[in-house]
């Protein structure tokens, strides 16, 4: 039997599951805000073309619009200025065998819960590692903070006071530390952005943005269900759209996982 | 269960001549014609001068003071929208400037009366008097009433409550006694000056509104539609640029869709359901009131996609106002020079205060004005647009 038969056989038998990782796109799901004189991206938006009426018949089908960085989506090394000038750095040119990789999955849920704040640290990293083993080259680190399940109410989602947005997100030396020392595929979260709501204010500003995608590595934002996911041991699916240049997209992010 | 009355209008056929009578009234200006060689001011408006047959007739601002020579109360028509509403009491009024007119009487007009010309449901202008030298409530008027849309005792929408100008709007409605205020407000993480004070007014409910988004107004019109009486539309995206010094549509883009998209998903969504009720007892669907720009009228370059998108909206918004007069609901446009806000930091004084600007709103409904221009800065590019549009375009290019 070949590992795809066998694959395949798992999936049909239910040992292997296949766990969504996406947010449904809305346009009541909240989306990045910039101070207002920058430019902005598209919230996503649906407009009816036709459903079984005088515009057309027998069909529905609706056009929509977003920005690349709408919803859960996928960021390309091409984003961020560190990365602008390496080669395969964006959604249509990275080789797609990196769309498909193991996934690591750290439970920052109690100290973002009690600090909107969390920034995740190097030695939370190490202390994780302890308990699961060491994270593999070309993994995807994903960053589990509940967050995912605010996304009903869009302030909370965002969390915005005077200061600006409160978030959980990684420190400089972590993101340098999985870059670095772990060979990291990508780093993956729950709220909008993979950097820290407060992120602008860390030197460098927005750290995991700036070194992910200068080592031209990948980010994933927006995700749900990381409560469903192992610590180790789930494959994540993660295709973006194949747009020329492009700088991200939303996406369906899937994970597979066996059951214990 | 009583059927919902079905709107009536007034007779509202009117020659080219009588609807100088009207462009004057919509900006709420008592103008009658005036012979420029004999001088003679004459009404009915007619093509030639009843005196010296001169066409060179002009049309020039009145007192409209006159004397009420006798009265009648009409008990009896023929006319679907009259008859709906008898007794009505009419006059012929000689006014001091010459002619002698048919007039719609306040209840306390003596021997001496104040004429304007006011636009009725149907949206044409007719002579309603008033007593001379006393400030008098047309609301309170059983019959001037039909002419104005006071907000008073009404239900009114402002579809964005974060901007200053939304919330002077929504105290402006609330001193003149609006029975409730529906207040949109989109990107309800965004937080914006003055907006908790707002949501803690008892007479406000805050609803979740984009203008921007279909779907949002589609559920809002569902939800509250059947019940707003006045509807404001002061939802606005402005940015400071021209051609030139933007590079790419997405700023443009965005004014195109909340400035002129948005007033259309708003129009497709609740107008419908404001034209049914035009006739629903003394507290109707009544007017619907579109923050424009006096950018509408000519392109002041330095805001020059802005400019764009209002002229865009100034268009749709004459479509609306086809669309709803048959229903006798009044689309009133604001034509604001520039606001005191911070998408003005830059342009000098003088700039329009929020506050004057929801003042003048409000004094438009009250006194059944169409067309606003509130400020001195309007008022002058209005005269100037008026006097020679395209001077006025190389002015504003300078």
């Amino acid at each position: 039997m070949t590992v795809l038969n066998e694959l395949v056989s798992a999936l049909g038998a239910g040992k292997i599951r296949v766990v969504d990782l996406t947010q449904t796109l809305s346009p009541e799901f909240p989306h990045i805000s910039l101070p207002p004189e920058m430019g902005q991206a598209w919230p996503f938006r649906i407009e009816e073309v036709s459903r079984y009426d005088e515009r057309g018949p027998a069909w529905y089908w609706n056009n929509f619009s977003c920005g690349e960085h709408t919803g859960t989506h996928f960021d390309a090394p091409v984003h961020w200025v560190s990365g602008k000038d390496l080669p395969n750095n964006a959604v249509d040119t990275i080789p797609p065998a990196n769309f498909v990789g193991p996934a690591c999955v750290i439970d920052c849920t109690k100290e973002s819960a009690k600090d909107a704040d969390f920034l995740l640290t190097k030695d939370f990293i190490l202390k994780w590692e302890k308990q699961h083993g060491k994270i593999p080259p070309k993994a995807w680190v994903l960053m589990r903070t509940d967050w995912s399940k605010r996304s009903g109410d869009a302030a909370a989602y965002q969390n915005y006071d005077e200061t600006g947005q409160h978030t959980p997100g990684p420190d400089v030396e972590a993101v340098k530390f999985l870059v670095a020392e772990r060979d990291i595929l990508g780093f993956g979260t729950e709220s909008i952005g993979t950097d820290a709501g407060q992120a602008y204010h860390l030197r460098p500003p927005y750290p995991c943005h700036y070194f992910m995608h200068g080592a031209g590595r990948y980010g994933l934002q927006c995700l749900s269900n990381l409560d469903q996911l192992p610590p180790t041991g789930a494959v994540v699916f993660a295709a973006p759209l194949k747009i020329r240049n492009g700088s991200g997209s939303p996406l369906r992010v899937l994970a597979l996982t066996e059951k214990q | 269960m009583l059927r919902t009355r079905l709107p009536t209008l007034p007779p509202g056929a009117r020659s080219r001549a009588a609807l100088g009578l009207t462009a004057a009234a919509a900006l709420g200006r008592f103008e009658l014609q005036q012979c420029a060689d004999c001088g003679a001011v004459q009404y009915p408006p007619r093509e030639a001068c009843h005196r010296c047959l001169s066409v060179r007739l002009p049309w020039k601002k009145q007192s409209g003071e006159g004397e009420l020579l006798t009265q009648t109360v009409l008990h009896h028509s023929n006319d679907l929208f009259f008859r709906e509403r008898l007794p009505w009491r009419l006059g012929l009024v000689r006014l001091d400037c010459g002619p002698t007119v048919v007039a719609h009487l306040h209840e306390s007009v003596k021997k001496r009366v104040s004429v304007r010309a006011m636009l009725d449901r149907a949206g044409q202008a007719v002579l309603a008097a008033a007593p001379e030298k006393e400030a008098v409530n047309m609301a309170e008027d059983r019959q001037l009433r039909e002419f104005t849309c006071d907000p008073k005792f009404r239900k009114v929408l402002v579809t964005d409550g974060k901007t200053a100008v939304g919330q002077a709007l929504i105290r402006s409605f609330i001193e003149a006694k609006a029975d409730l205020i529906w207040v949109g407000h989109a990107e309800p993480w965004k937080k914006f000056p003055g907006f908790d004070e707002i949501a803690k007014l008892p007479q406000v409910t805050l609803l979740p509104l984009d203008v921007t988004d279909s779907k949002s107004v589609r559920e809002v019109a569902a939800e509250i539609g059947g019940k707003v009486d006045i509807l404001v539309n002061n939802a606005e995206f402005h940015r400071a640029f021209g051609i030139a010094n933007r590079a790419g549509v997405e700023t443009a883009r965005s004014e195109m869709d909340v400035n002129y998209f948005g007033l259309l998903r708003l129009a497709q969504e609740f107008a419908p359901v404001m034209r049914a009720r035009g006739a629903d007892g003394q507290s109707s669907a009544v007017a619907w009131v579109n923050l424009l720009s006096i950018y509408a009228l000519a392109n002041f370059p330095a805001h020059g996609t802005f400019s764009a998108s209002k002229a865009a909206a100034h268009s749709l918004a004459q479509c609306l106002r086809a669309e709803m007069r048959p229903a006798g609901v009044r689309v009133i446009n604001a034509f604001p020079g520039p606001i005191d806000d911070e998408w003005n930091q830059l342009t000098p004084p003088p700039k329009l205060a929020p506050d004057a600007l929801a003042k003048s709103v409000l004094r438009a409904l009250q006194d059944g004005i169409e067309d606003l221009y509130p400020g001195d800065v309007a008022q002058e590019w209005l005269e100037r647009w008026r006097d020679n549009p395209k001077a006025l375009e190389r002015e504003l290019s300078a």
